[in-house]
């Protein structure tokens, strides 16, 4: 089961002119095992919405519900969004000096695990999922992100998410910077965890080539804070073509 | 890069020493009347909490020692000397009053040498302890490492006293040294150190500064070079608790052409009244052409309260150098940071320590000493649990 329910959500950020409502009352519903595109210009709130499932500490939640299978996710902590399924593959990745990417990633699995993971299964599922996103063993003895190239982020993000094995993985634009070759390696990771009975996807972009390659369910178009129009995966193909105009116009 | 202007003021008087100085770091005397009594405005002592050095600047006579207990492997010998003999040796003198001071009370000194060409595999180790912070302890020591020698010394504190120590490191051409200082006190400790290195031809030497315990300590690190080609490289750690005062203050003076300086200081602080100190100071002189120096410094402040100052000095007397910078930065615990680690289950004491142990790891790393590095990662760990992590149990 891995049911991801948005009511109504309202989240603000501070600012120096006072609290600044970004997403202004978003409702989605990823059901068992579906995949969602979020697109959406700009500014528009779709990193905030990732964020705020995530429970990152910048952002307020001022109204609406979030739960997972039923259960309160804005009521845990950052951590235990997480060991209830949540997995956000960022944006912008953080940096962390001195911490290895093998320590962190088994850090992560003993964490979510509640145990550390068996070391000669989880050696050899480490070096895999790093091989099939084309990143090469040796980046386990570096630190975690940094020095690393925009694609190589990304590419790890995706190792994470396929070591980490949620319930439900919201992708922020983990398509862009990246060149056909890994946009393939990417794509196929996260096919590789969708293929899993009943994981939800929530994937947001900027662009329908990566949507050719991951199949949406339903597309939903994301505009001043707010889901603008909902549809199928005929609807990204219409947005390619058209672009946001007629939702902008409307916005005003 | 800052130059300082006082620096291209302080131009030799045309008296005895044509030697250009340095504004932050006058040449070293051991007369006493040179080192006079602070009062806490002079530049060298603005930062020290002068009232908590019970009394060591005072200077009174005392016979009282920390204990020794040594690992000397074979051909490395350590000797007592006469103060004449230290001065026939090459010691670089005093620099400041305690050093001075010590210099002046320990009657006569101690030699650890290791004699030219010996390649000393296994770190040799001097564990220094002392009993009670009533003992005042004058300390006298001189390192010297053969031409062509290789050698690792660590010498470790523990325990209490007030203690003052000049400590000399003679590094002859062509050799490698590696020397630690590991100040692991008891929390009511007060220790004035100075170690000065003196680095041979060619030679390259490693030194490293670590700080945790005691209620003050101040360390100096100073380099200079007896030629061209010599590689120094700073290094050091430090974790400041409730109301402890731990200062070090580095000197790279560059009195030889094509010779390097590497400063790397890495601090972390927590706690009420956690204060530290850092004061970095590179001089090329104008011999000193092709040169390359770098000095950095950063602190990591882990809660309220705490204050690390940081100050890199840099005096140019040439233009003709390879390179030359610094930095210094002080921050928080960085949220993102924790953020991402927590997003991805980890907890957030977990995600605190992971991100201490990356701060001082590659520092860790560098240290050169197996014994060592593994005893640092676990102080690191008894540091974190006595307040970062103690919330999150
Ligand atoms: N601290 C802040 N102060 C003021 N405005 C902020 C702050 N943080 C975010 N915002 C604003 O919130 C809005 C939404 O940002 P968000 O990052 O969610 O957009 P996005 O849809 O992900 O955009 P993009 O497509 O560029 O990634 C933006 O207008 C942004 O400037
Ligand atoms: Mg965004």
């Amino acid at each position: 089961m891995s049911k991801l329910e948005i009511k109504d959500l309202q989240v603000s950020v501070s600012t120096d002119d006072g609290p600044k409502e970004i997403l202004k009352g978003v409702t989605l519903t990823i059901q068992d095992g579906e995949t969602h595109a979020i697109m959406g210009p700009n500014g528009s709130g779709k990193s905030t919405l990732a964020y705020s499932i995530a429970g990152h500490p910048k952002y307020t939640v001022t109204g609406g519900t979030v739960t997972l299978d039923g259960e309160d996710v804005l009521a845990m902590s950052v951590d235990e969004r997480a060991r209830a399924g949540l997995f956000l593959a960022m944006q912008y990745p953080v940096e962390v000096p001195g911490v290895s990417v093998s320590n962190f990633l088994r850090t992560a699995k003993t964490a979510l695990d509640g145990e550390a993971p068996k070391l000669r299964t989880w050696v050899k599922d480490v070096n895999t999922a790093l091989q099939q996103l084309n990143l090469d063993p040796t980046f386990g003895t570096r630190s975690v992100n940094e020095g690393f190239s925009g694609g190589e982020k990304k590419r790890h993000e995706i190792a994470q998410l396929e070591l980490l094995n949620p319930k439900v993985a919201i992708l922020d634009e983990t398509d862009s910077g990246l060149d056909i070759d890994a946009l393939k390696v990417v794509s196929e990771g996260v096919n590789r965890f969708r293929a899993q009975e009943g994981k939800g996807v929530l994937l947001i972009t900027h662009y329908t080539r990566i949507l050719r390659y991951i199949e949406p369910d339903f597309v939903h178009v994301f505009v001043d804070g707010k889901v603008a129009e909902s549809g199928g995966a005929e609807l990204a193909e219409e947005l390619e073509a058209k672009g946001y105009e007629k939702y902008l116009t409307a916005a005003v | 890069m800052t130059v300082t202007d006082t620096a291209r003021e302080s131009v030799a008087s045309g008296l005895e020493m044509p030697r250009t100085e340095s504004h932050l770091n006058p040449p070293g005397s051991y007369d006493l009347a040179d080192h006079p009594l602070p009062n806490g405005r002079e530049e060298i002592w603005r930062f020290t909490p002068l009232k908590r050095l019970r009394g060591i600047l005072d200077g009174e006579a005392s016979d009282a020692g920390l204990t020794w207990t040594t690992t000397l492997p074979e051909g490395v010998t350590l000797t007592e000397i006469t103060a004449e003999q230290a001065l026939e040796l090459g010691e670089l003198a005093p620099n400041d009053r305690p050093s001075a001071l010590a210099a002046a009370n320990a009657g006569g000194a101690l030699l650890l040498d290791v004699p030219a060409d010996a390649e000393i595999g296994e770190p040799i180790e001097l564990r220094l302890h002392g009993e009670s912070v009533d003992d005042l302890v004058w300390s006298r020591l001189l390192i010297r490492v053969g031409r062509h020698a290789r050698a690792t010394v660590a010498i470790v504190h523990t325990g209490s006293a007030r203690y003052s120590a000049l400590t000399s490191v003679l590094v002859g051409d062509g050799a490698v040294a590696n020397v630690l200082s590991l100040q692991d006190w008891d929390d009511d400790a007060v220790h004035l150190g100075r170690d000065a290195i003196r680095v041979g031809r060619d030679a390259t030497v490693k030194h490293t500064s670590i700080s945790f315990g005691g209620d003050v300590v101040r360390m100096h690190a100073n380099v200079e070079y007896a030629g061209p080609g010599g590689d120094a490289e700073l290094l050091g750690l430090y974790f400041a608790d409730q109301g402890q005062h731990l200062e070090h203050r580095l000197f790279a003076d560059h009195t030889a052409p094509k010779t390097k300086s590497h400063v790397l200081y890495k601090g972390a602080l927590q706690g009420q009244g956690a204060h530290t100190v850092w004061i970095g100071n590179v001089l090329i002189r104008k011999v000193a052409e092709g040169i390359e120096t770098y000095e950095e410094n950063r602190n990591l402040v882990l809660s309220d309260g705490c204050q690390a100052d940081s100050v890199p000095n840099l005096e140019i007397e040439t233009g003709e150098i390879e390179g030359a910078g610094h930095a210094s930065a002080t921050a928080r615990f960085d949220d993102e940071q924790l953020f991402y680690l927590r997003s991805r289950g980890v907890s957030e004491k977990e995600a605190r320590r992971l991100v201490v142990h990356g701060f001082f790891n590659d520092l860790i790393r560098r240290v050169g000493i197996p014994s060592i590095e593994d005893q640092l990662l676990e102080t690191v760990e008894a540091e974190l649990a006595k307040n970062v992590l103690k919330d999150f149990d």
